[in-house]
């Protein structure tokens, strides 16, 4: 089979999370849904519309793929738009993932901005589900505004399993509470050692790299700080050349990427 | 989108303004596709085709024509309150067509020349494209538009997605096409380096260089074309007319032109 | 490796032929030369040479009577390989057909030991990768390459300094070394099949005059070789040094045209375009040559990665010469200096490279 040709999936079904997002989960028209492992990510067609890269969220109960997409392009407007039992195209699982397992014995931030905590969820359905052996674990989610959170039931959940849970937005309705402003005045308040601590970031590049600056100027080492980077992807399977970060070709190297090595990366401007 | 209800059809209007209408002729030269077009949209008003005018609102329309009196600038206000979706035809109704060559000249002089009588002549300063003066969702380019890009702009739209015209150079379409760059291989003088792609390289197909009837890429770098041009022989006044056609007006071309006016 | 003397090269044409390849090869048209469907030998450029310098190609009168006294051609094996337009996926009825566009049985007669290492790097990016692609391996497969050693290389070529010329040695059927006094092709066979059509036409065995000859033409081209960049490291220093001033400098003389990159023989980067019918019924996936000085090329959510001339001319240079290391585990120059020739503004890569270390 040609790489490029995608495979026939159905809408199982669609909840909206906000005014401009919502939650698909799809299943494939024939045989199973290929194992994906957390940061990895799906080329998602609609039809006559085009192609876009999606991170996996998870599994549904019945085997298929949760996917939570924004409407901000041609294509994520109609995904968007998708109805239960209308026909897409998948491509993948493709990309780098999180090695959550070799946090073991560390404590762990999770640092999401906006809807990179889509991306992150399996990451936190992984610590959470083997809750025991990790230290501490804070998850630090930023959003736009309350109204903009994703997942709220489960951030509730998972803090009820043992997860620091903090949420912070940048513009509060009357109702709010908690912090206001940037992840990274949350992460310099937790607590963590630094020396024996990992990190998983996901969110717009601005703020995974204040957010990974924050952490390693609290000791956190930049090998055990790993992002999810993004670039324009055509393909995902590394013969378009678009989504080039310098050496990376980020379908296939990225998008889960070390800070370590993204850090030089990304000082360059428009590299 | 695509019912065949007949009722549901999206709702086209072509309008015309300051202009030869050769970009609404390309739509009706559009032979093979007019039917599908015809039972896919409601063609509601089409004056070149038709003296039929379906009352708007309407969903998509196609505005060719720059403005050029100020009944125009009043009537495309109109044009923007009954359309949906506005997209400009041409040059003309993009950068505002031959016609703003007038801009680099006294407009009242060339009536006095022109006309027995100037003063029966209404006419603006300048000519202005329509995104001059009210908004437009897309600009199609091209003096006159192609065919293809036109049907793309069509299709994309009932489909919901973004139409591929993309703004690179003549270059990308002249070399999957297979010509030889007339540029290089014969010293032939071409605007393709810095003309947006759309018409398919036409001119370096049959060994001529590229007028720049698309108007500039999204990133021309014309004063290192002008070095390469001077380096071939042509001259400053020629220079000037180069840039002066379809897309004077376009800042680039205006400033590459306005470089060379400087110059000679 | 078999050796042999061809008189002529029209029974091997006619035996290609006759194996059902259409045979390609170079032909002047458009006062250059185009590789174009042949029927013998009399179609091949006789007498023809050519003057490449940086933004400028023109065609002279070469050596009389050779077929071969030209550098590379502005065409290379690329649009064989990988076509500047491929429909991949059409969707009716709620199906996606995979398109299957065929792979025509070509001989490519002309090949340059350059183009050869060009193909070489293409099997990495299409063929050696994580996720294979069957149409490119059926189309190499249906590709019969004869190659032709370099007897004059072309005033912007610097193939020594890449290691990838001027004589063949790896990656085709055949390599023919075009000789004079007498007029007669050296024939060395690198394939099965490029040793059964050989043996099908009238053929003497080499004689070592034939084999020194041959050497000797190879030898000239490699001596009287123009370009050269210095390669050694250049895998650390290039990409060190993004904020070298010769960037700015290259930007203002660099139009973003495409240009380089598609007459490029490894530049393979493309993009994807979705199509629709009018009525909706039918959508069609197709991949198109794109190149990296493209605006759209970094687009993500309305902006540009690489907004200015600058980063974009930065990309590709770094990437064709260092970070294709990282990629594919070679470099992705093959110094066969077509983006010199046809560069408009003759920006030359080997200066750049020169004053950017």
């Amino acid at each position: 089979m040609h790489p490029m040709t995608p495979a026939p999936f159905l809408v199982r079904s669609r909840r909206p999370v906000r005014a401009d997002t919502v939650n698909l989960t799809l299943e494939p028209v024939e045989g199973a849904c290929p194992p994906f492992l957390p940061g990895q990510f799906t080329m998602i067609y609609a039809r006559g519309v085009g192609e876009i890269p999606i991170s996996i969220s998870g599994r549904t109960r019945a085997g298929g793929y949760l996917q939570t997409i924004r409407a901000v392009g041609a294509v994520s407007r109609a995904l968007c738009r998708t109805r239960r039992g209308d026909l897409v195209g998948v491509r993948g699982p493709y990309g780098t993932a999180w090695d959550v397992p070799a946090a073991s014995g560390m404590d762990v931030v999770v640092a999401a901005g906006g809807l990179g905590l889509a991306a992150l969820r399996p990451v936190v359905q992984e610590l959470v589900r083997h809750r025991a052996r990790y230290g501490r674990i804070s998850l630090i989610v930023g959003t736009r505004a309350p109204m903009t959170l994703l997942y709220p039931r489960e951030l509730d959940r998972w803090a009820r399993a043992g997860v620091d849970v903090q949420v912070t937005v940048d513009h509060p309705d009357h109702e709010w509470k908690g912090p206001i402003g940037l992840v990274t005045k949350l992460i310099e308040r937790i607590v963590f050692e630094p020396r024996r601590t990992a990190g998983f970031v996901c969110g717009p590049e601005v703020m995974m790299r204040a957010a990974a600056g924050e952490l390693v100027r609290r000791g956190v080492a930049a090998s055990r700080i790993t992002l999810s980077l993004e670039r324009n992807m055509k393909c995902g399977v590394g013969r378009c050349g678009h989504c080039q970060l310098g050496p990376l070709l980020l379908c296939l190297d990225g998008p889960v990427v070390s800070y370590e090595r993204a850090a030089r990366l990304m000082a360059v401007p428009e590299l | 989108m695509t019912s065949t209800d007949r009722n549901d059809r999206p709702r086209l209007a072509v309008w015309k303004f300051a202009s030869c209408d050769g970009c609404q002729l390309t739509l009706l030269d559009c032979e093979d596709e007019l039917l599908p077009l015809a039972s896919t949209l409601d063609i509601a008003y089409f004056l070149e085709a038709s003296s039929a005018v379906g009352p708007g609102p309407y969903d998509l329309s196609l505005v060719e024509g720059s403005i050029t009196t100020p009944q125009d600038a009043e009537h495309i206000r109109h044009v923007r309150r009954v359309s949906r979706r506005l997209v400009t035809i041409g040059a003309c109704a993009t950068a505002g067509g031959i016609q703003a060559l007038r801009d680099f000249a006294d407009v009242r002089e060339f009536a006095s020349v022109v006309y027995a009588r100037p003063e029966y002549i209404a006419t603006l300063e300048r000519s202005t494209p329509i995104s001059a003066h009210v908004p437009v969702d897309f600009e199609l380019r091209g003096c006159p538009i192609d065919k293809r890009q036109l049907i793309e702009v069509i299709t994309a739209f009932l489909a919901g997605r973004r139409p591929v015209v993309p703004g690179h150079s003549v270059c990308v379409e002249c070399k999957i096409r297979g010509n030889i760059c007339v540029l290089v291989a014969h010293g032939t003088p071409c605007l393709g380096p810095v003309t947006q792609a759309g018409c398919g390289a036409l001119c370096p197909a049959f060994n001529r260089g590229c007028y720049g009837c698309f108007g500039p890429t999204e990133t021309p770098n014309t004063p290192a074309l002008n070095t390469k041009l001077r380096r071939l022989g042509v001259s400053d006044p020629d220079l000037v007319r180069v840039y002066r056609t379809f897309n004077a007006t376009e800042e680039p071309f205006r400033q590459a032109s306005e470089e060379a006016e400087g110059d000679a | 490796m078999d050796v042999v003397v061809l008189e002529s090269l029209d029974p091997l044409i006619e035996e290609l032929r006759s194996a059902g390849y259409t045979v390609v090869g170079p032909t002047v048209q458009d006062r250059a030369v185009r590789m174009a469907e042949i029927s013998s030998a009399a179609d091949l450029p006789a007498g023809v040479g050519d003057v490449q310098d940086p933004g400028s190609y023109r065609l002279t009168s070469g050596a009389d009577g050779m077929l071969f006294g030209y550098a590379a051609s502005p065409d290379s094996a690329k649009r064989f390989t990988q076509p500047p337009r491929q429909t991949l996926v059409r969707m009716r009825d709620g199906a996606f057909e995979e398109v299957d566009e065929g792979a025509p049985r070509v001989a490519l007669l002309g090949v340059r030991a350059c183009d050869l290492a060009a193909i070489a790097v293409q099997d990495r990016v299409f063929a050696g990768s994580r996720h294979p692609d069957p149409a490119y391996r059926r189309r190499r497969e249906a590709l019969f390459l004869i190659a032709v050693n370099c007897a004059v290389p072309g005033g912007t070529c610097f193939c020594v300094s890449m290691g990838t010329g001027p004589k063949a040695t790896a990656g085709f059927d055949l390599a023919v070394t075009e000789l004079d006094a007498p007029h007669r092709f050296l024939v060395e066979t690198g394939s099965e099949r490029g040793g059964e059509i050989v043996a099908r036409v009238p053929h003497r065995r080499a004689a070592s005059e034939d084999v020194h000859a041959a050497d000797e033409v190879s030898r000239m081209a490699a001596v009287r070789m123009g370009r050269q960049v210095d390669t050694d490291g250049i895998q650390h220093w290039l990409p060190a040094a993004h904020d070298s001033p010769r960037w700015t400098d290259v930007a203002s003389r660099c139009l973003s045209c495409t240009n380089c990159t598609m007459v490029c023989p490894t530049c393979f980067c493309s993009t994807v375009e979705d199509v629709t019918d009018l009525t909706g019924q039918v959508t069609e996936r197709s991949e198109r040559w794109d190149s990296c000085f493209t605006l759209d090329f970094s687009e993500v959510s309305g902006t540009h990665a690489r907004g200015s001339g600058l980063a974009r001319y930065r990309q590709w240079l770094t990437h064709k010469f260092a970070t294709w290391y990282d990629q594919f585990g070679t470099s992705g120059c093959v110094g066969c200096g077509r983006c010199i020739t046809w560069c408009p503004t003759g920006i030359d890569v080997t200066e750049e490279l020169a004053c950017i270390r």
